[in-house]
């Protein structure tokens, strides 16, 4: 089984990386994109019948800080 | 005072960390990532600055869950003073010894200059070299060093009085231009700028000596 987890950064955290794509694709000629975020996804490749509350465990404990990172659990 | 400074795999100031200490006056040694065990009798861990693991994940985000991570959590829960610089500050964050987290620079480039800050609080043994309000010469060499903590965790640490240092002119978006935070006990400090590069007039500056001449003259063991 797998495990696919996206982690961005909360809302009402300023994302100077997403702000700067913003910035280069206006530069490009890009018209209309009023915003960009910018965040990461981890692709976890697990033994088969793993438990998603582990799943769950392994964001909260490593995979994401709850400070400034928000994140959703897709078990395909 | 005996000092242990922490070596992970990419750490590259922990030599100019140890010389910082030892000219200070304190018994210094260094341990590796994969101890599991400080040294007996310890008073202080410094977890020095680098790029711990490359900064995969997150910066510090690795190395705060390496075996040695873990007794200096309990070294700090048993009253130990713990100082972390820069990638030590990183690493402090993801082990929760202090609020917060160290974001991309808003300017999104990697600073490296000296700059001035001004020293918020003489109260704990980091900062007692110091007087309240002066401002210090000390660099900054980073790329994620934009502090952020919730509108609830600033209000507290101001009204603990736990601000250490803060920038003059804050260079990389720091919530309330923020340089250094600590714990709640006053023993944990991080900061991401380097006082160990502020030690010699070659260096440019000495505004670091204070820091650490105050420290190593504490000598309660945990």
């Amino acid at each position: 089984m797998k495990a696919i987890v996206t982690v961005m950064l909360k809302k009402g955290v300023l994302d100077p990386q997403g702000e700067a794509v913003k910035f280069a694709l206006g530069g490009l000629g890009f018209l209309g994109v009023n915003g960009v975020r910018q965040g990461k996804m981890i692709e976890l490749d697990l033994a088969d019948g793993t438990d998603t509350a582990q799943v769950d465990e392994m964001c909260t404990r490593l995979l994401v800080n709850a400070v400034i990172e928000s994140y959703t659990l897709e078990i395909l | 005072m005996r000092a242990a400074v922490v070596v992970f795999p990419g750490s590259n100031c922990d030599r100019d960390m140890v010389v910082a200490l030892r000219e200070s006056g304190a018994d210094v040694t260094t341990v590796w990532h994969k101890d599991a065990d400080l040294p007996v009798n310890l008073d202080l861990v410094v977890i020095p600055g680098g790029f711990s693991f490359g900064d995969y994940l997150r910066c510090g985000a690795i190395a705060a869950q390496s075996p040695i991570c873990r007794s200096v959590v309990n070294h700090a829960n048993r009253g130990g003073y713990v100082l972390g610089i820069c990638n030590g500050f990183q690493v402090l964050t993801e082990t929760g010894l202090v609020p917060g987290a160290l974001m991309r620079n808003s300017g999104l480039n990697f600073l490296c200059k000296t700059v001035h800050l001004i020293v918020e609080t003489a109260d704990s043994a980091f900062t007692s070299g110091y007087v309240q309000g002066t401002e210090i010469q000390v660099p900054i060499a980073h790329h994620d060093g934009n502090y952020f903590a919730t509108d609830a965790e600033l209000a507290g640490l101001r009204d603990e009085d736990r601000v250490a240092f803060s920038y003059s002119d804050n260079p990389n978006g720091s919530c309330d231009a923020i340089a250094g935070v600590l714990s709640s006990n006053r023993r944990v400090l991080g900061m991401m700028p380097h006082p160990e590069r502020a030690m010699e007039p070659e260096m440019g500056s000495t505004d670091g000596q204070a820091l650490f001449r105050a420290l190593v003259g504490q000598t309660i063991t945990a």
